[in-house]
């Protein structure tokens, strides 16, 4: 695997996003004390979240359903807008840029989506969904540079060019998976977001497609952000680990030092549920009471409702991102305060 | 010893205007009353018309063509619906993979669980709360009395996959057919349902055929396992012996395709290629086409499940044929 340097890709500082779900004007009047006002609700999926994504790696972001890992990697790459923050790419601001200005970063940050089936357009043939990008990006490119390119990825991402006549429905999905890859390879992307690009395929066809985003990452110098709830490929292609609860950074860590010495609790619980071949039984740690809802937050640390080492502390003080003797960092009180 | 469930021969077709599809060609297992099983296989493998067929819920234009399923010595794969009624639900449930699909949305968990239990058994509706109030404590419910009168979009999924396998007890069944009741979950909440599942499977002697492709889960919860692939059991033997030595080509691929812990980055062993549609499957044995050891004859023979006498489980593939 190649080297990866410590400089940053992509950084990221105190990011938020807030999602206003109030509805219509209707739907927002309540009345208080006999006077009607208007409310607002906001659902809080990213609450100052401050990562950097070094060149060449895969940092992996794991999380259970609603943790906020897919709005982060949309809101990185500008599909949402951020509520505050910044996010900045080779040290250029991006998140205030104009639709005119940000283009030549939407090439450089391409993004794989989970679901193939939904996310190629039905009434394209494969040619055309390469096509498309390529022609947007690189208007100077003629029909038949074009279409070599085409031929070229296909080939690299493992399907017959021969095919590319063919649509979507034609292709099974792991081939369809491929196509994905294909189109955001298609501009040369320097920044890969793959969000669960492998949850909706079996075991055999999973490793086929793992392979081959390790293969881009060696062939191309990519830079990855892969969002999965799937711990086990965590461990095996990430070169470092976010882990994420309710919308907050709980852990940053080295694949190694997670999985071998994890410090949050919550990370320490989510690592003890993976199925692993060969045991019998379970030996989890259970965590009390289920996830909060993202609408209105815990005070103090969002964990602080299920963790089993909680004190006033916790349901007070939002907890800072601190480095940890291993090398890791944490979000976490008990651990700053050496309880745990 | 009669066996909880026998499973002989069972082949399963779809009618299709092309002519017939064999989504089950002839499978055989048992089950010994509270043995965990697990049906492991991929998308089409044919696993859950597998495990829907036992209490024959395959519904048109599939159809059972041949073979036997007999439960506690009863051959139930020949009696009539009205007499499958008294079957499902009732001795044999069954856990689907969504339980919102599963759940009826419009009415309470308590109306629905109530309607269940009187559905099999004579008894007064307030008995049917308390035996309802009785099976959410079991699966670990907080405040079971609140949760009868609420409606399924009021609980969180782990909560509704709870509800479905408290409403899956009501009638103390002894097998239960759970068909990948975790997939929809999150680790955590698939860790807690699976021990839950497992503790009540040993609590109460029940039988449970764990239908999934999380070949980590099955080896956590079942004693053996039967890996299928296209419409046939391809391996099966005891959980253990399966997951640390597996014998069929692709089994062993199965799990080299598995990240497993540790392991540090690297390339994943891939099995080329892709199931086979039903429609097309390749002569002799299925997985020729994929397979590494393909000699002449798994072109031309379906190898059969056999033992040796020796390894723990059977096995169809001729390269172990060979030195028989």
């Amino acid at each position: 695997m190649k080297a990866h340097t410590t400089e940053p890709l992509v950084s990221i500082t105190n990011l938020v996003k807030h999602f206003d779900i109030s509805g219509g004007f209707l739907d927002r009047i309540s009345f208080a004390g006999g006077l009607p006002s208007l409310t607002t609700t906001t659902v809080k999926a990213i609450n100052g979240v401050s990562l950097d994504i070094r060149q060449g790696e895969i940092l992996s972001v794991v999380g259970e359903s609603g943790c906020g890992k897919s709005t982060l990697g949309r809101t990185v790459l500008g599909l949402y807008p951020p509520t505050s923050g910044k996010i900045a790419f080779r040290d250029m601001r991006i998140d205030n840029l104009s639709a005119q200005d940000m283009l030549p970063y939407r090439r450089r940050m391409q993004m794989v989506f989970q679901d193939p089936y939904a996310s190629l357009n039905p009434r394209m043939t494969v040619r055309q969904i390469l096509e498309e990008p390529t022609r947007f990006h690189f208007p100077d490119l003629s029909t038949s540079q074009v279409q070599d390119k085409v031929a070229e990825v296909m080939r690299q991402v493992g399907v017959d060019p021969a095919w590319a006549g063919r649509f979507p429905h034609e292709f099974s999905g792991g081939q369809r998976q491929r196509i994905s890859i294909a189109r955001a390879l298609m501009v040369d992307p320097e920044f890969i977001v793959a969000d669960e690009p492998i949850s909706a395929l079996d075991v055999s066809i999973q490793a086929q497609i793992l392979n081959l985003i390790m293969d881009c990452q060696e062939r191309f110098g990519l830079t990855y952000m892969f969002i999965t709830h799937d711990l086990s490929v965590v461990e095996h292609i990430s070169t470092r680990v976010a882990v994420m609860y309710l919308g907050t950074l709980c852990e940053l860590a080295d694949k190694k030092n997670l999985y071998g010495d994890p410090q949050h609790p919550y990370s320490r619980a989510l690592l003890s549920a993976i199925p692993r071949l060969g045991t019998k039984g379970f030996s989890h740690i259970r965590l009390k009471g289920e996830v909060p809802t993202p609408i209105n937050l815990p005070t103090g640390c969002v964990f602080h409702t299920r963790c089993p080492h909680v004190n006033e502390r916790c349901r007070n003080e939002i907890p800072k991102l601190l480095g940890r003797p291993n090398g890791s960092q944490a979000a976490c009180h008990a651990l700053e305060e050496g309880r745990i | 010893m009669t066996h909880l469930l026998d499973v002989q021969d069972l082949v399963v077709k779809f009618r299709l205007r092309s002519g017939d599809l064999t989504a089950l060609n002839g499978i055989n297992f048992t089950l010994n009353p509270g043995e965990r099983m697990g049906l492991v296989g991929e998308s089409g493998a044919g696993k859950s018309v597998a495990g829907f067929s036992i209490i024959n819920l395959i519904s048109k234009p599939g159809f059972i063509a041949s073979g036997r399923v007999l439960f506690e010595g009863e051959e139930i794969s020949a009696y009539p619906l009205e007499q499958m009624r008294d079957i499902r639900g009732n001795r044999i449930s069954m856990i689907f993979q969504d339980p919102m699909m599963t759940l009826n949305p419009v009415l309470t968990i308590g109306t629905q669980m109530v309607e269940t239990i009187m559905a099999h058994n004579k008894v007064s509706v307030t008995h049917a709360r308390e035996i309802a109030l009785e099976k959410l404590s079991k699966v670990y419910i907080s405040s079971p009395g609140k949760r009868l009168g609420q409606y399924p979009h009021e609980l969180s999924g782990g909560m509704r996959q709870r509800v479905v396998i408290a409403i899956s007890l009501l009638t103390n069944p002894s097998l239960i057919i759970a068909d990948e009741p975790t997939t929809a979950l999150d680790v955590t909440i698939q860790a807690e349902v699976m021990a839950l599942l497992l503790e009540l499977c040993r609590d109460d002697n029940m039988g449970l055929i764990l239908i999934t492709h999380d070949l980590g889960v099955v080896s956590q919860v079942t004693e053996k396992i039967a890996v299928m692939y296209a419409g046939r059991i391809v391996e099966q033997g005891p959980t253990e012996a399966i997951v640390s030595a597996p014998r069929h080509p692709y089994t062993q691929g199965l799990i080299k395709a598995l990240p497993q812990g540790g392991g540090g980055g690297g390339r994943l062993h891939q099995i080329p290629g892709m199931m086979p549609n039903l429609t097309s499957i390749p002569p002799g044995c299925a997985f020729h086409p994929r397979c590494e050891h393909a000699m002449d004859i798994c072109r031309r023979e379906t190898p059969q499940l056999f033992g040796d006498g020796q390894t723990p489980g059977l096995v169809a593939c001729h390269l172990y044929a060979q030195t028989r």
